[in-house]
């Protein structure tokens, strides 16, 4: 496995040492129950519809994953050559565990599945999602999402 | 990742998310985080394993119940499957050595053609194992097309032509090259047995493969070509960091 403990010194450096950007106070909204709450996945491993546009380097819009689409159909266009892929080719739940929350929602630990989930790519600077991402919010209010769980990859 | 979490909740939704590297978690203090000690492109642990994963998604999102954050939280237990001694990993198919040569255009798009010829029977078979399912298909190109183009910008460098409709070359020229990656990758882990890894998986097509030698070729060009669009493609996005060794600028 390249673990990140694994990898060459200097590398693992830049990664984990890597300049991040502030965000001041960490912001705090009471959710409901859990088990109340319609939950959406949003990922950042650059997932998306096979019809839809790849991503590109610097892209910081999103694509629209319906809960309804066949998930073993998406597709990941991330651009970074720097993670582990075979493990999402197998098992789409690998990094984006839908089934699994398909399961709690089942089972009973959150109230359910919201309609639609949502993937960035991460590689992109914050500052350039950030205006995608609070508008993003207005989005998830309309479709009475009470919780998100945020997937990186 | 924590970035989207500030801004999300700062709007009135509540986050919860997986860290894969911790220090950037405790750095950016999102409001829960569930720091998991796997490897970067398994956020929830392993293929195939949905208990492990079950347990992994419920433990991020109980964080929700907490009263007060930031919140977090270390998931302990290793992947299944992270400490097996994975030696066991073989290419399905046996190439020829890759080509030494990389000067004559069609030469390599025949190695191209002759390496995806014989991967091709173990892509399918690697696809129908899993019900259909495969990332190739970002850039809409067939492998043979991909090879074609590959061998033009080996040779033709910023003067090759992108064969995909208002798409500059060098983005045409990175949905292509992953896209042929993932078929050779695919192909790679057709056969069932014994667990693969993305470094050995690396090390077979960056070191055994001409696709290999001809990407770390064209690598090797972008980092000193003054072509815009190439150049911000070259340090990160066509040679994986694992890898990096093999080109002339590390």
């Amino acid at each position: 496995m390249v673990h990140v403990r694994e990898m060459p010194d200097h590398l693992r450096d830049a990664l984990i040492n890597q300049e991040l950007p502030e965000y001041g106070d960490t912001p705090w909204v009471t959710p409901k129950p859990l088990n109340e709450c319609r939950v959406a996945l949003i990922s950042t491993a650059g997932l998306h519809r096979r019809e839809d546009p790849p991503f590109t380097p610097g892209a910081g819009d999103y694509r629209i994953i319906p809960d309804e689409y066949d998930m073993d159909a998406l597709i990941m266009s991330h651009v970074s050559t720097n993670f582990d892929r075979s493990g999402f080719y197998q098992d789409v739940n690998t990094s984006f565990p839908i089934d699994r929350l398909r399961e709690l929602a089942d089972e009973g630990v959150i109230g359910s599945v919201a309609g639609r989930h949502f993937s960035f790519m991460g590689a992109t600077p914050p500052t350039v999602m950030e205006p995608v991402a609070r508008d993003l919010a207005k989005v998830l209010k309309a479709d009475n999402v009470d919780a998100v769980a945020l997937v990186p990859v | 990742m924590g970035g989207l979490a500030h801004y999300l909740e700062e709007e009135g939704i509540p986050t919860t998310q997986i860290a894969l590297i911790r220090k950037h978690a405790e750095e950016i203090k999102p409001p829960r985080a569930l720091a998991v000690p796997f490897e970067l492109g398994r956020p929830l642990g392993a293929p195939n394993e949905p208990e492990f994963q079950r347990r992994v998604l419920r433990t991020c999102l109980e964080l929700l119940a907490r009263d007060s954050g930031p919140v977090l939280e270390d998931f302990l237990d290793n992947a299944p499957g992270a400490d097996v001694d994975q030696d066991g990993w073989a290419c399905p198919v046996n190439f020829a050595a890759p080509m030494d040569d990389i000067s004559d255009q069609d030469l390599i798009r025949q190695s191209l053609e002759q390496e995806i010829a014989l991967l091709r029977p173990w892509y399918e078979e690697s696809k129908q194992t899993r019900k259909g399912r495969t990332n190739f298909g970002i850039s809409g190109q067939t492998p043979e097309d991909i090879a074609a183009y590959l061998a033009e910008v080996v040779i033709a460098r910023e003067d090759a032509k992108s064969p995909i409709a208002g798409t500059p070359p060098h983005l045409a020229f990175k949905h292509m090259a992953d896209d042929i990656r993932y078929f050779y990758m695919e192909a790679a882990i057709a056969r069932p047995d014994g667990q693969v890894t993305d470094l050995e998986i690396g090390n077979w097509l960056w070191g055994e493969t001409t696709l290999g030698k001809v990407l770390v070729t064209i690598r090797d060009w972008a980092m000193e070509t003054e072509e815009k669009g190439f150049k911000a493609l070259a340090i990160t996005a066509i040679v994986p960091t694992h890898q990096r060794h093999r080109t002339i600028h590390g």
